[in-house]
């Protein structure tokens, strides 16, 4: 991975949104690298800033409601996209990075065939004539493996159904060979048989066409098998960050603990009790100084309740954010003594 | 961070606090106070609704304060333009223009009020039922609604001054409204199929609430902002039929009269005395555009897909 | 026999029209019983028939041809009073946790709408029953006065469980009541209906498209494919060994959070997807997916067949698919 050309870098990323209750704060200093052909996962719950942070990448926030901080940097491959022009922007949207979202139906246009969207695309960026583009589709068609493709062309997204849908949307995305997808919940709305096509096919195009891809899920179960590295965010901030093996098999914050508790096993009697994270996330309006997990963890402690836990490094790729790392801290059952002990 | 010093007390684990973690921290917003924040962003429809409080105070009390009864005839004063004792000057018998505008303001504005809260609450009435009931009773509803949308209201107006030998302010609201409510039925008709399929009112159905309960818990109220912005755009159409009917001489008849009925009169004489078609054009104009701006805004306050 | 059985269904039918004079048929010949006590789990891809089939049961649609008795009692015919005595006893937990709740209503208002229609009480009496049941569903006081908008996707929906629980139910649908939330939420709300069952001697019928979830929560599982049932049995009849190679498919797809084990894992892939239920295939529904189909299964329909005792399939080949 390391030789692998370093085509993402994210530095201390703040994005807030301005609502009549004051400022929203929902990503507070997020910063990643992301290396060509290698997939970096976000996962957390439900207004964790997970999909804000993707969004910021692409530039996709809407100003002057939603606003990214003075201090933060998004450098494609060295270049600032935060300081991009509308011409390279436009450029750069599509062309280099490109995204898919979570709800097949609505981001696609109703009214336009899906032979046509994708044309767009390729229109736009490609310099190609009609034809060229035209041929060009149906070959992006069949690489995410739509049967008869020439013939699907000319379909409305309505005469297809979820994962079809999702299918072309990634055809869209990859259109213009892009350097990085970003992918917002690409299953979430999708049934299980068709979940497990879609990550396949994901996983295919990846190795095949070396693209890398940011993916962004609140299922810890989605990503075992199609994962390099994963970064865990609660409340605007990567908590947890490793390599796969290291957060599934050695993860050190309780947040992730409870994360991989919550996906449901097949190995577990019927009727028991399920393992609980309980509460909600903090409403991102707080100002949060101390631990944002604190009101949740049942390992809190008082110091969690006052300070900003640091970053402690455990190897080069996994780092975690949480006092039971201090020296002082007590030993604790983890989730994996747990499994264990059952 | 100076990590060795802090006290070891601090590491005593003391466990999740749940009362805490479902916290809402949030200062409760009633939806009211949403929407006037929202409408307050908007400086035209704000100036728009100065402009229209100001209009209707002049209405209530404009007559009494100009010293002159709006059918006092002063022959020794006729065409008099603007002064000190007639502000808008005096018409060809005479009478104080001022006191007539603001006269002639109460039965445009009478008109525009009630003839769009009638059709607002037949509307709703008539496209609540049609959407709640869906099916052939929709289908009967909405081709009787197309037959009265397709009768042109000049028409309806002339049959039923006939019939009803009168033109009073009552005879005009129901000409105007007879057929002004089915744009009102078709907008609340298409805002509640939406509703219809939305899963509270599933849940509501489940639970056994009958359809009366459903359609004025439920319904009514999520189409209330559509109502009342369709109510604010209403309002100044019907200022303008009204005006329209009685400059070509069906509407409000002498002694009475109506900004409309200002135009008319003035217009014979227009090229002398401008000034007697200045002001009620321009009362008409102002309340227009006022209402048109308000619509406008209430329609992005209320819209609750900008709610954030 | 049916006197041990809360609900019973016996060849459900709801068919929709779909213009040119086709038919959908959401709901195909589907027969099922339900014990008092028990949670049946009814489990298939989005269209197969599963939401439309319970919202039937409950009478939010009619039913095309079929019957469904409630404690014995056909529901088919029932008007006014005794309609209303049924909607108490069977209420319905819903999918979205955003549009399930009235956004002009105030949380305390959702939840006695119930009781508006089915108890008499005073307003004092109302308000401390619904203080009683947000401290069931794990809420407090605060929140009674609060819009819907104002709470998070799993508090909103402990609130349409409060709603339904309003009216003390013995029979609830649970429709798809988890797969709009975060996992880490869904385990919350699994473990609240549990309870509530547990201490209330609730009814469930469970729909869900997620076989884990239901997996935890169920006695008894069904699955469905485009409007018909193709497997029903136990809990660990299911789980332990599927004999309908959907089921099987199904059972493969649920991913695991263990990289190591999902490497190694022998899948039963599905090609394809749901076909529209207007056109369904002839013969066997699955067939055009199914990796064992033959020429028999283009002709005629598996009926569903008691392999054992309270276990049903509906494949002509499952004894074959079994020995492999």
């Amino acid at each position: 991975m390391e030789n692998k050309e370093k085509i993402l870098e994210v530095k201390d990323l703040r994005v807030s949104f301005n609502t009549y209750a004051g400022e929203v704060r929902a990503v507070r200093g997020v910063d990643f690298d992301l290396h060509q052909g290698e997939t970096l996962c976000f996962v957390g719950e439900s207004g964790c800033g997970k999909t804000v942070t993707s969004k910021a990448i692409l530039r996709l926030l809407q100003p002057p409601f939603a606003t990214i901080k003075e201090g933060s940097q998004i450098l494609f491959r060295g270049e600032d996209v935060l300081q991009m022009d509308k011409k390279r922007l436009r450029n750069y949207r599509g062309n280099d990075v490109s995204m898919i979202f979570q709800d097949p139906m609505t981001s696609l246009n109703p009214t336009m065939t899906c032979g046509k969207q994708i044309m767009e695309s390729l229109l736009l960026h490609k310099n190609m004539t009609k034809a060229q583009a035209r041929e060009e589709a149906i070959h992006t068609l069949e690489l995410v493996k739509i049967p008869d493709a020439a013939k699907r062309m000319d379909d409305y997204p309505h005469q297809m159904s979820g994962g079809m849908r999702q299918r072309v949307m990634i055809a869209i995305a990859l259109s213009c060979s892009p350097h990085i997808l970003i992918a917002d919940e690409p299953t979430t709305a999708l049934d299980v048989t068709i979940q497990a096509q879609i990550i396949d096919l994901l996983r295919e195009l990846r190795d095949q066409l070396n693209t890398a891809i940011i993916l962004v899920t609140h299922d810890l179960g989605v990503v075992a098998n199609f994962a390099d590295r994963i970064q865990v965010m609660y409340a605007g901030q990567v908590i947890e960050r490793g390599s796969v093996r290291e957060i599934f098999y050695e993860a050190k914050h309780p947040y992730t603990w409870a994360l991989l508790s919550s996906v449901p096993t097949l190995d577990k009697s019927n009727k028991q009790e399920l393992y609980t994270l309980k509460g909600t996330p903090p409403d991102l309006i707080l100002p949060l100084e101390h631990c944002p997990f604190a009101a949740r963890c049942e390992y809190c402690m008082p110091i969690c309740k006052e300070t900003m836990p640091p970053e402690t490094v455990l190897s080069d790729t996994h780092k975690v954010s949480c006092w039971l790392q201090h020296p002082n801290a007590p030993k604790v059952q983890s989730y994996y003594d747990r499994k264990a002990a059952e | 961070m100076e990590m060795d010093k802090i006290p070891s007390e601090k590491f005593q684990i003391i466990g999740a606090d749940e009362a805490k973690a479902d916290a809402i921290a949030r200062p409760r917003v009633s939806y009211l106070q949403d929407v006037w924040r929202r409408f307050r962003q908007n400086k035209m429809a704000l100036i728009a609704l100065i402009i229209l409080t100001i209009l209707i105070v002049m209405v209530l009390i404009g007559p009494a304060i100009s010293g002159y009864e709006f059918e006092e005839v002063d022959k020794t004063a006729r065409n008099m333009g603007p002064s000190a004792s007639h502000w808008f000057g005096t018409d060809k018998l005479g009478r104080d223009l001022f006191a007539r505008v603001w006269q002639g303001g109460r039965v445009s504005i009478l008109i525009g009020l009630v003839g769009a809260l009638v059709s607002a609450v037949i509307g709703c009435l008539y496209g609540g039922i049609a959407a709640y009931f869906g099916g052939i009773v929709d289908d009967v509803m909405m081709r009787i609604l197309e037959v009265i949308i397709s009768i042109p209201y000049l028409i309806v107006v002339i049959l039923l001054s006939v019939v009803l030998e009168s033109k009073s302010v009552g005879t005009l609201i129901l000409a105007m409204t007879i057929a002004g409510w089915c744009q009102t039925a078709r907008l609340v008709r298409g805002q509640m199929l939406s509703l219809k399929s939305q899963e509270y009112v599933l849940a509501a159905q489940a639970l056994g609430v009958s359809p009366w309960r459903i359609i004025l818990k439920h319904m009514l109220p999520n189409t209330l902002s559509v109502i009342l912005v369709s109510v604010t755009f209403d309002i100044p159409n019907y200022i303008f039929s009204e005006a329209f009917l009685s400059y070509v001489g069906l509407g409000i008849q002498p002694p009475n009269t109506s900004w409309g009925a200002l135009c008319s009169m003035a217009q014979t004489t227009f090229t002398f005395y401008p000034y007697q078609l200045f002001f009620p054009a321009l009362m008409i104009a102002l309340t227009m555009l006022s209402f048109t701006l308000l619509g406008d805004g209430l329609r992005d306050a209320l819209d609750p897909r900008l709610r954030k | 026999m049916s006197e041990q059985h809360l609900i019973e269904v016996k060849n459900l039918c709801k068919y929709f029209p779909a213009g040119k004079k086709r038919t959908l048929k959401a709901v195909d010949n589907v027969s099922l019983f339900i014990r008092p006590g028990e949670t049946l789990g009814l489990v298939g891809e989005s269209g197969c028939g599963k939401t439309t089939c319970g919202r039937t049961i409950l009478k939010l649609y009619n039913q095309t041809s079929g019957q469904i008795f409630f404690e014995g009692k056909e529901i088919s015919h029932l008007k006014g009073k005794e309609l209303l005595q049924f909607k108490k006893n069977a209420q319905m937990i819903f999918q979205d946790p955003y549009s399930s709740l009235d956004p002009r209503m105030t949380i305390a208002e959702i939840i006695a709408e119930g009781m508006t229609v089915h108890m008499h009480l005073s307003d004092k009496e109302k308000q401390e029953r619904v203080s009683e049941l947000l401290a069931t569903v794990g809420l407090t006081e605060d929140y009674a006065n609060r819009f819907a908008h104002e709470l998070s996707g799993g508090q909103r929906q402990r609130i349409g469980i409060a709603r339904a629980l309003a009216v003390e139910p013995k029979f609830i649908v649970c429709d798809e009541p988890i797969s709009a939330l975060d996992v880490s939420i869904q385990a919350q709300i699994v473990n609240l209906l549990i309870k509530l069952q547990h201490d209330k001697n609730l009814t469930y019928l469970f729909i869900s498209h997620d076989l884990s979830m239901v997996r935890h929560i169920s006695d008894r599982v069904g699955i469905m494919y485009l409007g018909s049932l193709v497997e029903l049995g136990t809990s660990q009849q299911i789980f332990g060994q599927a004999l309908h190679p959907y089921t099987k498919a199904l059972i493969s797809a649920i991913p695991e959070a263990d990289p190591d084990s999902e490497k190694t894992r022998q899948r039963v892939k599905l090609e394809g997807e749901v076909p529209s239920p207007i056109n369904p295939p002839p013969g066997c529904r699955f067939r055009p997916r199914c990796p064992y189909a033959t020429e028999q299964c283009a002709q005629e329909m598996p009926a569903l067949e008691e392999v054992e005792p309270g276990r049903f399939v509906a494949c002509h080949f499952w004894r074959d698919i079994a020995k492999a």
